[in-house]
């Protein structure tokens, strides 16, 4: 009796180390920030790729610097991130390969309907902020240091505004928070797409302004150089790049739809 | 770590000492809307634990429970109800006072009327009422007579006065909701505090801290000024 399970502690064990080992093969890790997650945009790609492929995909979302920082200890098979400069450095350094853009989604202004600052013709997003500064119009900032922060910094920057008109009010919180207190005000602000069509519902605000290389947000896939990490799944993270790549992988990303609207624009080109 | 603190400390020393700008907007903000709440519910605020303690009517009992509920209820409910009064489509949205100082009074209004309604009803009802008689049957007015009850009772009363005012100056859930935290308009210290311990920028929180604690030592030392400048009562 005592033998019997003795056996198949030992049968449990070696069932255990065969599955692990071919799952170890069959795993993909991607690190990617979590824009992509949250909008449910990997949710809804990956079961696609993993039925069709057998390889498991797993996602540790994280902010794109956190996430590059996995690509370079080799903790992760490829990297899919949406910093252009930090992504050049990670190739530059010798970590990532083969750096492909697949896809954007953008920042956009948004105001009131009745758009008091006259943005709507705006050649560029700096025009578009320079307009609404001269108009003393209510902007309200995040002002908490956050991505879209920053990029609102720089282009009241690329406008050539100081950020110290009546009308500006830095409010120091969240995206979300930030809606909804422009919507109160019925002022201008800066915003992902993603987080807009979220609370939709729930604000009195337009896109005033959108489109333009300022407001773009472009999201690289890179591979990881397999000189520097040979161990890692080289074959399953190459094959989940080539199809985020393929015609059906594009055409994927440009179907995906949050309330009736897409958020990320396909972009590799062959 | 330990020179961490004593980095940061020195930092927070310097923003007030330096008189940082910032930081004393944020200052003055939080005193302006908290001296402002405090003057305008004061009055009314005393007169109804007088009439609470002193008069007998229908419903009183009624009131009394309310207020002494309202006393103790999370600032972010009131912070709630005067967003919901305040909001565009509610009822008080017409004035526009939403992430506004007027709207931070009206809700800071909100949170210390309840405590010095109630803790001028305590002063009250252990008010000697013999004192109340010989005011009123030596011809005194019902002004004057308040003003000599007032008189009797000003430790309890300035108690009571403290206690508001420091729930309003720290509280950080309505100033948050109705204020917006809007930088040099309704960012006040504890929603200064609050976003600066968010960034992980501790040296202007810790700066801000350093404000309400001397407050709180300030305000302390007064009371304890005056309980022992006022003679035990005699029986």
């Amino acid at each position: 009796m005592l033998k019997m399970k003795k056996m198949m502690g030992y049968a449990v064990a070696a069932g255990m180390m065969f599955a692990s080992s071919v799952y170890a093969q069959e795993t993909v890790k991607l690190a990617t920030t979590t824009s992509t997650d949250n909008s449910g945009l990997l949710g809804y790609l990956l079961p696609k790729f993993e039925a069709k492929t057998g390889y498991k995909v797993q996602v540790i979302a994280t902010g794109t610097g956190k996430a590059l920082k996995l690509g370079e200890q080799g903790d992760v098979d490829l990297v899919m991130t949406h910093a252009p400069k930090a992504e050049a450095k990670f190739v530059a350094d010798g970590f990532g390969v083969e750096p492909r853009g697949i896809m954007e989604n953008d920042f956009v202004v948004l105001g009131p309907k009745a758009d008091p600052a006259k943005i709507r013709d705006s050649a560029s997003a700096e025009e578009a902020f320079a307009k609404i500064a001269k108009s003393g119009a209510v902007f309200v900032s995040r002002g908490d240091d956050s991505g879209t922060n920053k990029k609102e910094v720089l282009i009241w920057k690329a406008a050539d505004v100081k950020t110290d008109f009546a009308g500006y009010k830095s409010v120091g919180q969240g995206m979300g928070k930030t809606l909804l207190m422009a919507s109160e005000l019925q002022g201008y602000t800066l915003s992902d797409r993603g987080t807009y069509i979220a609370y939709q519902g729930k604000i009195d605000l337009v896109v005033d302004f959108d489109g333009g290389a300022t407001l773009a947000n472009p999201y690289q896939v890179i591979l990881i150089n397999s000189a520097k990490y040979p161990e890692l799944n080289h074959a399953g993270a190459r094959a989940l790049a080539d199809w985020l790549c393929s015609d059906e992988g594009q055409a994927l990303i440009n179907g995906f739809q949050v309330k009736g609207q897409q958020l990320f624009k396909a972009t590799y080109k062959k | 770590m330990s020179e961490g603190w004593l980095v940061l400390l020195q930092q927070a020393f310097g923003l007030l000492f330096s008189l940082d700008p910032e930081v004393w907007s944020i200052i003055s903000v939080s005193f302006a809307v908290s001296l402002s709440a405090l003057l305008i519910t004061l009055i009314p605020s005393i007169v109804l634990g007088f009439i609470l303690a002193f008069t007998h009517f229908r419903g009183q009992w009624i009131i009394t429970n309310l207020v002494q509920t309202l006393q103790s209820i999370p600032t972010v409910v009131i912070g709630l109800l005067a967003y919901l009064l305040l909001t565009r489509n509610g009822a008080l949205g017409e004035l526009h006072w939403l992430f506004t100082q007027p709207g931070m009074i009206i809700g800071q209004m909100m949170i210390c009327a309840p405590v010095l309604v109630a803790m001028s009803q305590a002063a009250f009802t252990s008010a000697d009422k013999r004192a109340w008689e010989t005011c009123r049957t030596m011809g005194a007015g019902w002004f004057d007579a308040v003003w000599v009850i007032c008189r009797e009772l000003r430790v309890p009363l300035l108690m009571a006065v403290i206690a508001a005012f420091y729930r309003i100056v720290t509280e950080v859930g309505c100033s948050m909701m109705v204020g917006g935290n809007i930088a040099h308009v309704t960012r006040n210290i504890p929603t200064a505090i609050a976003l600066e311990t968010s960034k992980g920028d501790f040296a202007q929180a810790i700066a801000l801290g350093l404000v309400l604690l001397i407050l709180s030592l300030v305000l302390n030392f007064l009371l304890g000024t005056l309980r022992g400048g006022s003679r035990p009562r005699s029986h």
